[in-house]
Parts: C-alpha cells; sequence; structure tokens
C-alpha cells in the first residue's frame, strides 16, 4: 500500500487513461447511440432493421469478446488501426475506444429510445401538424424531452461504460487496473492496494453520478 | 484458462473466414528423461515433516504454467505438461516416490501462486517464479534452480539490438510482470495482455514491435516459429528462478535444495535442460549457486 504512496503519479497516470477511455467512448457512445435510437423509431423500414439487429447483435455479446476481435482478431488479418498514430493517437487506446464504444452505444441508444417513448404522441403529431420534417421534429421537439427522461438510465449506462474500461487491461492499455497489477505483483500481496484503486473508481463513479444528478434536476426545473 | 480458450474459439468464430487455424503448439517433445522413483521414499524422512505426508500419501500438487514452451507448457493432447520446471518437479516427487502420473499438476498464472501456496492448494510452484524479496516475505522460495534474463523476441526481420533500440515501441508481456515493467523503465510503450501465448500472436501480426519476458520463456516460443521470430539483446534483469513452498513448512526448503542438488551432481539437471529449454539451440548453462535456507 505504501509503494502506491511512493509511486502516486503511477496512479494518477493510470486512473488518467481510464479517464480517457471513458470520455472518448462516452461522447462517441452518445451520439452513436442517439443516431441508433432516431434509426429505431424512425419512418424508414431498412434504418429500423439496421438498428435493431445491430442493437440484438452487439448488446447481446460480452464487451470481452468486441476487445478480442478487435484487438486481436483483426490484427490476424491485417487490420490494425495503426494508421490513427499519424494523429499522435495511440493505436492500442484508439481500438479500446472503439470496442467500448461500439458495445456502449447499444446501451445508450436503448436509453434514449425508452426517453422518446415517454414522450407523448401528440407532441410529434403537433410538430408534424405545424410542417417540421422527421429530422426537424426529432431535433427540435421529441429528442430534447426524450433526452431528459433518459438521465437517469443514461447515467447508469455511463457508470458501467467506466467500470468497463477495465477490461482493457489485457489489451495493451496502461489504464488503472493494469497499474493494479503491476502493485500487486511487486508486493505479492497487498489488499491495501486492491483497496485504493477500487477507492480510485468509486471517486470516479461518485462523479458521473452527481453530474448526473445535476443534469436531472437542471432539467427538471425546465420542465415543470 | 477457461478464459483463454474462450477467446481461442470466439476470435476463431468471428474471423474464421480466411484465418488459417492459429499454429497450435501440439508438442512433439518426448515426456523428458526418466527420472529415478525412489521406492519405500516415507522411510526416510523424519516423522511430522511434510515430506513425510506428501511420501505417505502417495501423491502432490504442483503448480506449474501450462502456456510457456520449455518451461511449463501443455498441449491439447498432453496427459501432462512438458518442460524443465516438470522436470524440476519430477525430480522432487520422485524423491518422495511419486511417480509422474501420480502428480496432480495445476496451472498456476502469475497472480495466483502465492494464494495458492497460502491456501494450501499447491503443495508446491514451480512456474518460472523468479526469487524476490517481496515474495520471500509471503511464502517460501527454494534454489534458485536455474537464472535466466529478460530479453527481447522480435520478427527475425528486426533492427532491434540492443535495449535502447526500444524507446518508443509497443512491447508487448503480460499484464502486471516484472518485465513489463522493466521495459517501460526502458522507454519503451508497455503493452499487457493476458497471455504470454496472445503477445505472441501480436508480435506475429506485427502489432507490437516485439515481445519481453525472460529469455527462456522467449527461446521456447522461438523454437515454435523458428522462421518467424528470433531472441535478441543481452539480458537486461536478472530472474533466478526458485521453487515456491508454503512458509508453514520451513522442512521443505533444505529438502528441495538437496534434492536439486544431487540432481545437478548427477548429470539429470543437464539432461532435464537439453530435453526441454536446450532444444532451442542454447547452450546447457552452469548449475547456478543454491541460497542458504533461512529458518
Amino acid at each position: 500500500m505504501n509503494l502506491v504512496f511512493e509511486h502516486f503519479d503511477l496512479y494518477l497516470r493510470a486512473f488518467g487513461w481510464t479517464v480517457l477511455l471513458f470520455l472518448a467512448s462516452a461522447v462517441a457512445s452518445l451520439v452513436i447511440g442517439t443516431i441508433l435510437s432516431a434509426m429505431r423509431v424512425g419512418p424508414v423500414l431498412i434504418l429500423r432493421w439496421v438498428a435493431a439487429v445491430y442493437v440484438a447483435v452487439v448488446r447481446n455479446t460480452p464487451l470481452v469478446l468486441w476487445f478480442l476481435l478487435i484487438a486481436q482478431g483483426l490484427p490476424m488479418v491485417d487490420i490494425t488501426f495503426r494508421d490513427v498514430e499519424k494523429l499522435h493517437i495511440d493505436s492500442y487506446y484508439f481500438r479500446a475506444c472503439l470496442a467500448l464504444t461500439l458495445y456502449t452505444s447499444t446501451f445508450v441508444g436503448e436509453a434514449i429510445r425508452s426517453g422518446i417513448n415517454s414522450v407523448g404522441l401528440g407532441q410529434a403529431e403537433a410538430a408534424r401538424a405545424i410542417g417540421l420534417t422527421f429530422l426537424g421534429t426529432m431535433r427540435n421537439v421529441v429528442l430534447p424531452q426524450a433526452f431528459r427522461a433518459s438521465v437517469p438510465p443514461l447515467a447508469s449506462v455511463m457508470i458501467a461504460l467506466l467500470k468497463n474500461t477495465s477490461v482493457a487491461y489485457v489489451f495493451g492499455v496502461y489504464e488503472a487496473t493494469t497499474r493494479m497489477k503491476y502493485f500487486s505483483n511487486i508486493t505479492a500481496r497487498d489488499e491495501g492496494v486492491f483497496i485504493l484503486f477500487a477507492l480510485g473508481y468509486v471517486v470516479l463513479v461518485e462523479l458521473v453520478s452527481l453530474a448526473a444528478g445535476t443534469l436531472e434536476r437542471r432539467w427538471k426545473v425546465a420542465r415543470a | 484458462m477457461r478464459l483463454t480458450r474462450f477467446k481461442a474459439s470466439t476470435v476463431a468464430v468471428l474471423v474464421a473466414a480466411g484465418l488459417s487455424a492459429c499454429g497450435n503448439a501440439g508438442s512433439d517433445e518426448s515426456s523428458g528423461p526418466d527420472v529415478a522413483v525412489s521406492s519405500n521414499a516415507a522411510d526416510s524422512f523424519e516423522d511430522g515433516t511434510r515430506m513425510k505426508e506428501l511420501a505417505e500419501s502417495g501423491t502432490i500438487t504442483i503448480g506449474v504454467k501450462k502456456d510457456q514452451p520449455g518451461i511449463g507448457f501443455q498441449g491439447a493432447a498432453d496427459d501432462i505438461p512438458v518442460g524443465f520446471d516438470i522436470e524440476i518437479g519430477k525430480m522432487l516427487a520422485a524423491s518422495l516416490g511419486i511417480k509422474p502420473e501420480d502428480v496432480e499438476w495445476k496451472e498456476t498464472i502469475s497472480d495466483n501462486r502465492e494464494p495458492f501456496l497460502e491456501s494450501g492448494e499447491v503443495d508446491l510452484v514451480i512456474a518460472s517464479y523468479s526469487i524476490t524479496d517481496e515474495r520471500r516475505q509471503v511464502v517460501g522460495q527454494a534454489g534458485p534452480y536455474y537464472v535466466t534474463g529478460q530479453q527481447l523476441l522480435v520478427p527475425t526481420d528486426s533492427d532491434i539490438d540492443s535495449v535502447d533500440d526500444v524507446k518508443g515501441m509497443d512491447i508487448c508481456s503480460v499484464t502486471g510482470s516484472t518485465s513489463l515493467e522493466q521495459i517501460e523503465a526502458k522507454g519503451a510503450k508497455p503493452r499487457g495482455f493476458e497471455t504470454y501465448s496472445d503477445c505472441v500472436d501480436q508480435v506475429l501480426n506485427g502489432t507490437v514491435d516485439a515481445m519481453t519476458t525472460d529469455g527462456a520463456i522467449l527461446m521456447g516460443y522461438a523454437a515454435e516459429h523458428p522462421d518467424d521470430l528470433k531472441v535478441v539483446v543481452k539480458p537486461f534483469s536478472e530472474e533466478r528462478y526458485g521453487v515456491g513452498y508454503s512458509k508453514k513448512y520451513p522442512e521443505m526448503c533444505q529438502w528441495i535444495q538437496d534434492t536439486i542438488k544431487a540432481a545437478e551432481d548427477d548429470g539429470s539437471w543437464a539432461k532435464a535442460f537439453e530435453a526441454t529449454l536446450g532444444k532451442s539451440g542454447v547452450d546447457t548453462p552452469e548449475p547456478p549457486a543454491m541460497d542458504d535456507c533461512q529458518s
């Protein structure tokens, strides 16, 4: 445990990678998830189908499988994404974000769809009646209300995402769990190391919950 | 290692098309030199010692690696694992009058070696287990029976020939291993994977520039892929492999040391080396000097 305090910079840097994994995957999966939910409620049959199949396949398979496919399977057929290094993005980080986004966007999509379902049908009908297109209806009327209703389920999805970043520890990203393994290897056996790293996750998750709580309160006022 | 098998199959299912099966390391190694099993071994140990208990029970559980060719490896078709660590285990078992087929070879990964010893899940750990002060605070470690050092495994066309060349390169090893830290200290980007075999695949498909860990382990992989991989650079660390035992039975240390010493003196240590690690073409080294058994 003392070892962790002596090398606290390593501890912080490891959680830095965890946060970076989380932020990039969170933004990307919110965007893709929103598009997925719009596809699922949209008027185009083929898009509805594509989104439904995507959600059914990806949401029903374990995350580690997507990591395996992207980090170990695709390189076998020469898809390594090493080109992103020209943009100064770490290719292992990129692959991990890709797997996390692929997986999390399905949960985001379903959380937002639940929000869309909570918006009264009359809202969409009224929007159509004043001449808004499907995209206009979604952007100006349905989604703003849907997001508001989706905050609690989205918070759960984001918390799961934050903890899911730890799967990257055996896929070449030096995030918090990797560093925990490093310390526990050196100390041979020390519960303190485990507790410190668990605490790190608790703090980060608490930050996400606080942010979600704030959004919820602020948006509730707007609705009232 | 359920996960590893699961992984292998999932990847296979997902990218089956156009993929040749991963080179399965079916071992064609012989089961190593014969070890003379001493009869009525139980009589030679004092009452109340752990050795006597084990000799009388006629069975022993030894924790070994099963994914390190040359050291401890079990292919799909193997009844018992093969490798240098396994040979050491056979020698120790034989001195208790236990035949190799009566030994229970239990897979230990780096993380569970100490817990397994402490809980009595295994009687001994012989699993490329480097002797360190931190570990000796938790468990007993007798030996060393072999000394190796950290090196690099690279594709045959790689330009790396000194450890200084690794700055900024992607180098993989097993997550949480000491090797990964040491390569990080040399300025490389450390890439942790779950098993050595995953790591070797990353080298073979060019995702990382090299793999690093103890030379003994790397030699085994190089021997499996002689056309694609080679071991380079002078060893830049010293790893002294010891036999782990529980601190509850300090008397085991002297027995382990004496048994291995006898094998070193009568040439069976060298024979065991030649039949396992020596197959990759390295010369058989002099056995290292053993530490004293602290009480």
